[in-house]
């Protein structure tokens, strides 16, 4: 009798915490999407609403058009080109960076060459250098070299690794188990066999969560269009955003939160579909996105 | 005999020097693509980034030889020492901000409850956006005179508030440090996997030794976390050292300077007014500001971080 009083008053203790975890939880999950969610109220308000009823998360009718005027946009071209730009960029820089970067961390990881040690440091180090420093002097490089206005300043230094991915795929690869690599020398494999018949498929892991992180950073990347861009043909979706949210100029608001929120659908969908290698990748390695 | 060991011994050496030689080959081979990209897009350009710190350069003729003029230049700028304070400010009171939450937020999800899959996905995904330009223009019209937040403000007071958290000098730096805040979830992804690499039983033993909540936090966790929060630290001072388009979107460094972080300071001055010899001159002097935090912050980890054996 007196057992089962306990009980019961121990599950009533316990439904109250997880009561109270629950409550305190979903409040700090809204105020974490909140701007997200305003974002696509917005988008889909009345353009004269967005800043009336600014706290009102449902639009009083469902204004579809804004995304086809905010598509449209002010300026010469549509963001058909933008996306398209964007996209041109994303997946040229994801091929390249991930590409590389696994070929480099194979020779870093397995290959006893002499001065890699030397080379790994510098390495790491160059994931503390700020971009400030290389921005100036690698500006009037690509210049002289004729490619301001073209997409090569930021896709090609992709194709040759990313230290960030680097470090990810050797961390992987040391995981996998040295005496795979030495059966294959038996069977008469050498250093480029091994690599692509072992270590290559092996890897898949983490090339899949470098080639996220390649995507993410390469489709939301402002620096370098800002600077290496000015010709409203060649822009990104990020710098046509940037140079349409300005005050003075803009006036269509819900057409233009229509594009900032299709400008973040391909990241939402990338990590609905991967999710288990992003959170695994983060909790890993430490990647930022 | 001797002379046949030796000669064995000559041929062993001549095998293993040509393994030698083709481990080294193939070595180079395979961080090619790097080392051409370190030579080509990070060591050329940082030395004559140097280089160009000492001369005056406008990007269209040749540069001119100033020796340390911009150094001297840099000293006698007040908008150049206000954005290093403003950047200090930002640095020192976001990145300890961050951390904390990350690491409350994480040991409140550590915990066993239903759901925390979902919560821990929720909460992350700010971080994936974070950089991102759309955030960035949706932020300064939340927190703008008619944005939402004022909206809110205005509905629990009971009166019109207008006021422009992003435009005032008083609060335009704190909205940037709360939008760096609103990306913790990475963080706490990191700290999340690091609570659960603590042994259980160690709390165990300080239940049973009677130890209470704070002394477990301070006696088990944080030291079991140290190494994590070392990585965290140093990955988030450098990157908040670096930020800029945040503040280029949102304030663009207003309003009077109170948001002029020091790396969009450096970028208006080499590509808003084209003093690229001034710029390389600043960016030097960032790369050592943020050297001497990492070598700071390396030298102590000895004291703090606790790496287990």
């Amino acid at each position: 009798m007196k057992n089962g009083q306990k009980t019961g008053r121990m599950t009533w203790k316990k439904g109250l915490r997880s009561f109270r975890f629950h409550f305190f939880a979903i409040l700090f999950g809204i105020i974490m999407i909140y701007p997200l969610v305003w974002m696509v109220a917005s988008s889909l308000k009345p353009n004269d609403e967005v800043f009336t009823t600014v706290t009102s998360l449902i639009p009083s009718r469902f204004v579809w058009q804004n995304y086809v005027e905010g598509w449209q946009s002010t300026g010469r071209y549509t963001y058909a080109t933008y996306f398209s730009n964007s996209l041109f960029i994303a997946v040229l820089s994801t091929i390249g960076g991930v590409a590389s970067s696994s070929l480099v961390a194979y020779g870093f990881a397995r290959i006893p060459f002499k001065g890699r040690k030397v080379f790994f440091t510098i390495l790491m180090g160059t994931m503390l250098l700020p971009v400030q420093v290389l921005m100036i002097p690698q500006y009037v490089i690509f210049q002289k070299l004729r490619w301001i206005n073209t997409y090569l300043p930021i896709i090609v230094p992709q194709f040759c690794g990313v230290p960030f991915f680097i470090f990810l795929n050797m961390q992987f690869m040391r995981g996998v188990p040295r005496e795979l690599d030495e059966a294959a020398e038996i069977d008469g494999c050498g250093w480029l066999r091994t690599y692509t018949n072992i270590l290559l498929p092996l890897s898949k892991p983490s090339l899949i969560t470098s080639s996220i992180f390649a995507f993410y950073w390469s489709w939301q990347e402002f620096l370098g269009p800002l600077i290496y861009l000015n010709k409203p043909k060649k822009y990104t979706v990020s710098i046509a955003l940037k140079m349409f949210a300005d005050p003075s100029v803009q006036t269509n608001w819900s057409g233009l939160f229509a594009m900032t929120t299709l400008s973040i659908i391909p990241v939402v969908a990338v990590f609905m579909f991967f999710q288990k290698y992003l959170v695994e990748g983060v909790a890993t390695t430490g990647l930022k996105a | 005999m001797n002379v046949v060991i030796a000669a064995k011994k000559t041929t062993l050496t001549a095998g293993a020097k040509r393994r030698l030689l083709k481990n080294n080959l193939a070595g180079y081979a395979f961080i090619a693509p790097w080392l051409f990209g370190l030579l080509a897009f990070t060591s050329i350009p940082m030395l004559y980034s140097l280089y160009l710190s000492f001369t005056k350069y406008d990007a269209l003729g040749a540069p001119v030889w100033t020796g340390v003029q911009n150094y001297v230049t840099m000293f006698q700028d007040a908008t150049f020492w206000q954005s290093v304070g403003v950047t200090f400010k930002y640095v020192f009171i976001l990145v300890p901000l961050r951390l904390a939450t990350a690491l409350g937020v994480a040991m409140i999800l550590a915990t066993k409850h239903r759901g925390i899959g979902l919560y821990r996905t929720v909460y992350y995904i700010p971080s994936l956006l974070g950089g991102s330009v759309a955030i960035a223009i949706i932020w300064a019209q939340l927190f703008g005179s008619q944005g939402a937040i004022n909206g809110m403000l205005s509905q629990l007071l009971g009166r019109t508030v207008n006021f422009n958290w992003v435009g005032e000098r008083s609060s335009a730096l704190y909205s940037l440090i709360l939008l760096g805040c609103w990306h913790f979830g990475s963080s706490m992804l990191i700290f999340i996997s690091g609570l659960k690499q603590i042994p259980q039983n160690y709390y165990e033993a300080a239940l049973i030794d009677g130890a209470s909540a704070p002394q477990r936090f301070f006696r088990i966790t944080l030291p079991m976390l140290s190494p994590v929060i070392f990585f965290n630290l140093v990955m988030g001072i450098i990157t908040a050292f670096k930020s800029f388009s945040e503040s280029l979107i949102i304030t663009d460094g207003g309003p009077l300077n109170s948001t002029m972080l020091f790396a969009l300071y450096i970028y208006k001055q080499g590509f808003s007014y084209f003093k690229m010899g001034y710029a390389c001159a600043m960016s030097w002097v960032l790369l050592m500001i943020i050297a001497v935090f990492s070598i700071f912050i390396f030298g102590s980890s000895t004291g703090w971080v606790h790496y287990e054996e």
